[in-house]
């Protein structure tokens, strides 16, 4: 539990305040973009986070580097990073619990399958529509589509994907033998693959719109595709960003056998996207 | 429990005290200034949410529409909900866990202070972003606060905005529960147990938990609403495949675990006010914090009892109801155990206890109705009438709102160093309790007979009623002003309090001294090791 030695408080946070004006210049110019207005608004939001992160984190990692932070901080963090974890999981769960819904409930019953009115209400409105997974809906919203095979690329990103773990488990036995040069090596690998797998996401992007004719406003189907690879592929982005600035730190000599947090940090976050992954994997393109 | 001797004292007179001038207010980490800010945060939020709900009641005070347009009439009582829900209960909550939780398990601070900070900053911004879709063109949202496509997706441009609003107040639930959780497991006085900790930090504990694990699904389900108003998916369409009632499965499974983050520190406040009050530990320590916990459980699994009337399989209403009801079996273990605490006890009744009784007797009142809108059957009858606006009215003010109250008399000569004047906080109780009754009482009859909520304009036969409740909101939202004379009156001064402030008080908060020092527990105490 808690060490008796004294515990870091710092004094004077500057970065939060600048965070949240950050944050509300971000949402406001998003908002007046949806609307359509202009995007430098929502863009200075984001430059001026961007700005924040690099400050905030910047500091921790000079009093991390310090040796500021007893065992005790380092276990507050460690806890934290975990609980954000959690709150990540949940954040997918949404998206995966609509697509489930959708694909148990909401499509048959459209189809007049289950108790109730349900029949009735096929017969009045979606007369002859016929329920498959996947679906564009009885009115086939956004037009014939073609469906997103798993064979070719999205079984070469999760050969990627998996791959990366696997380096990135290799630059942290690495990092707990003390080999520093040997974790930069295997962690500019990992990075490597997870730039590739965004590079190859976005390539099926472009063959879904470009020659599948599959998008965001097919139905329920490009819907649910669409968010939860999204998301998915926003989250890959982040992690390997994370993944590079500890890459760079080590090669800074920042991180030691034993006080390593942030390699382990950004370790348990990739290794979330990758379990994610696998979920999207076997439930949005194999079955 | 504490086993605080008495006399003990932790005299950390730190070499620093809060920085000058108002920047203080804005790059602070300490606890006690965050947890202050929060509160005062909440108050005016809550002066906002009331000011809101007056409208409403004085179009309602006689049947036809007489003062506000329809349009608006909805979006305030979408806004009251989402300002009293999002900006006075939950805030309010964590200004008291920032406060006590600290000093309650003998740490130094909260485990990130930093992020503490930003928690808190977070929230002015928000709610600048919430309320200012009122002034824009077309108005703020009126669709309810529970946002049900389609009618959402029907609203103004301001839409997007109230997204981004809730997107942002998550960020700082998320991260001040994360915050929590980390302070409770990570900074207890070396010693001190799981099942040692004051109920008021395992109820945190158990909220921050559910908050952690909810609030990305609100997430979730408005950033789906997002996309279907401007990026053209069908989530919500039934037209593509999608299903609206997708969307209430989803906000549900958010919101019915956020009436429980609304409540279960309230439990924790009353645990803690009662047992001082009769000078008797708490009856079933161990009982309340099982029963806590299986009230968060419970919470996950409830959901659809929102959505009775709104087309579920047969099962899917048997397993709502019956495990709806199961939750009256750890509230009952709680309410009986707060009366088992109070028997044979050597009662007084300063603000504090008669806040907590307040809480006992009326929050008991809107967990029977609550039983009653449980039954499938009979729900189908009360579903979106007044009968309902009665229930969660009567949780929510004298539960939520009451507990903070109570834990404001109770803890306030601990963070000012002075005694409130006991007069008028006995006045404000009085009053407020007259007046919510005249309020809300009212509301079962007309609900019973059929009144339907959120809609401006009734029946005749309504009428009476209608006007009783309206003086009683006029009556209540004005007597919180003694609520804040007092603690204004408390804060510039008035009778010393002694550190253990009230006679049967037990914890670590009451071994230091009376206001508390600046910084608490910098050394760890010794009571628990």
């Amino acid at each position: 539990m808690s060490s008796p030695s004294s515990y870091y408080i710092p004094h004077e946070a500057k970065w939060p305040i600048v965070g949240s004006v950050a944050l509300f210049t971000f949402f406001y110019g998003f908002g007046t973009l949806l609307n359509g207005g202009t995007w430098f608004v929502m863009a200075a939001g984001a430059a001026l986070l961007v700005f924040m992160m690099v400050g905030w984190f910047g500091e921790v990692i000079s009093e991390s580097e310090n040796g500021a932070y007893s065992a005790q901080v380092d276990v507050s963090f460690r806890m934290s990073m975990m609980w954000f974890i959690f709150s990540e999981v949940m954040f997918f769960a949404a998206f995966f619990g609509a697509l489930f819904y959708a694909r148990t409930f909401s499509g048959p019953w459209l189809s007049g399958a289950g108790e109730g009115g349900a029949a009735a209400t096929n017969a009045v409105l979606w007369s002859g529509f016929d329920y498959v997974w996947p679906n564009n809906g009885p009115e086939k919203l956004g037009g014939a589509y073609k469906e997103m095979s798993w064979l070719g690329l999205p079984l070469i990103n999760t050969i990627l994907l998996l791959t990366s773990g696997v380096t990135c488990t290799i630059a942290h036995h690495a990092i707990q033998a003390g080999d520093r040069a040997k974790m930069v090596r295997w962690l500019l690998a990992t990075c490597l693959l997870g730039f590739l797998f965004v590079g190859l996401q976005a390539f099926e992007y472009y063959e879904a719109y470009a020659h599948l004719n599959l998008k965001m406003t097919t139905g329920i189907y490009g819907s649910t595709f669409f968010m939860l690879t999204g998301f998915h592929g926003f989250h890959v982005c982040m992690g390997a960003i994370i993944l590079l600035i500890v890459m760079f730190r080590g090669t800074r000599k920042h991180f030691s056998a034993t006080n390593h947090f942030a390699f382990e940090a950004a370790a348990w976050y990739w290794h979330f996207v990758d379990v994610v992954w696998l979920g999207l994997f076997i439930f949005v393109y194999i079955l | 429990m504490s086993t605080a001797a008495a006399g003990h004292h932790e005299h950390d007179h730190d070499d620093h005290g809060p920085a000058k001038g108002w920047t203080r207010w804005l790059f602070t980490t300490n606890h006690k200034d965050i947890g202050t800010l929060y509160l005062w945060f909440s108050l005016v939020m809550f002066f906002i949410g009331g000011g809101m709900a007056l409208i409403i009641r004085a179009e309602l005070f006689q049947p036809g529409l007489q003062l506000v347009d329809p349009l608006f009439f909805n979006s305030m009582t979408t806004m009251h909900a989402l300002v009293m829900i999002f900006g006075v209960v939950m805030p309010a909550f964590v200004g008291l866990a920032n406060w006590m939780i600290p000093m309650m398990i003998g740490g130094p601070d909260m485990a990130l202070p930093r992020l503490n900070n930003w928690s808190f900053w977070i929230m002015p911004f928000a709610f600048t972003l919430l309320l200012s879709t009122l002034f824009m063109e077309g108005g703020g949202p009126a669709g309810g606060w529970t946002l049900y496509a389609p009618l959402s997706l029907q609203g103004p441009d301001s839409f997007a905005f109230v997204i981004f609003a809730i997107h942002f107040m998550g960020i700082s639930s998320v991260m001040g529960s994360i915050n929590i959780v980390a302070t409770i497991f990570n900074m207890r006085a070396p010693g001190m147990t799981l099942m040692q900790m004051p109920l008021f930090v395992w109820t945190w504990l158990i909220t921050a938990y559910l908050l952690i694990a909810v609030i990305p699904v609100l997430a979730g389900a408005v950033t789906m609403l997002l996309t279907d108003r401007f990026f053209g998916t069908s989530f919500f369409n039934a037209a593509g495949g999608g299903d609206p009632v997708m969307y209430q499965h989803i906000f549900w499974f958010f919101g019915h675990p956020e009436v429980y983050i609304l409540i279960l520190p309230a439990f924790g406040i009353i645990s803690s006010i009662i047992p001082t009050f009769a000078r008797k530990p708490l009856f079933g320590y161990a009982s309340m914090v099982y029963a806590t916990g299986s009230i968060a459980f419970l919470s996950f699994i409830v959901w659809a009892h929102h959505m009775f009337t709104v087309g579920m399989p047969l099962a899917g209403e048997m397993f709502f109801m019956f495990a709806t009801m199961m939750i009256s079996v750890p509230t009952g273990v709680k309410v009986f155990n707060w009366i088992a605490t109070m028997w044979r006890g050597s009662m007084t009744f300063e603000t504090p206890m008669l806040f907590a009784i307040g809480f006992l007797v009326m929050f008991t009142i809107g967990g029977l109705s609550g039983l009653m809108l449980a039954i499938t059957p009979a729900d189908i009858q009360y579903h979106d009438t007044y009968f309902v606006v009665a229930h969660f009215h009567y949780v929510l003010v004298p539960g939520a709102i009451y507990s903070i109250m109570a834990a404001t008399y109770y803890w306030l000569p601990k963070w000012t160093g002075n005694m409130y004047d006991e007069k008028w906080g006995k006045i404000h109780f009085w009053v407020s309790t007259v007046f919510l009754n005249v309020l809300f009482f009212p509301m079962h009859f007309v609900g019973l007979a059929g009144m339907p909520r959120r809609i401006p304009d009734y029946s005749m036969q309504f009428a009476d009623w209608n006007a009783v409740a309206t003086i009683g909101a006029f009556g209540f939202g004005f007597s919180q002003l003694i609520f804040v004379w007092v603690v204004l009156k408390c804060v510039k001064g008035g009778e010393k309090a002694t550190d253990e402030v009230w006679e049967g008080a037990e914890g670590l908060e009451w071994t230091v001294p009376s206001p508390a020092p600046y910084h608490t527990f910098e050394k760890p105490p010794a009571q628990f090791s």
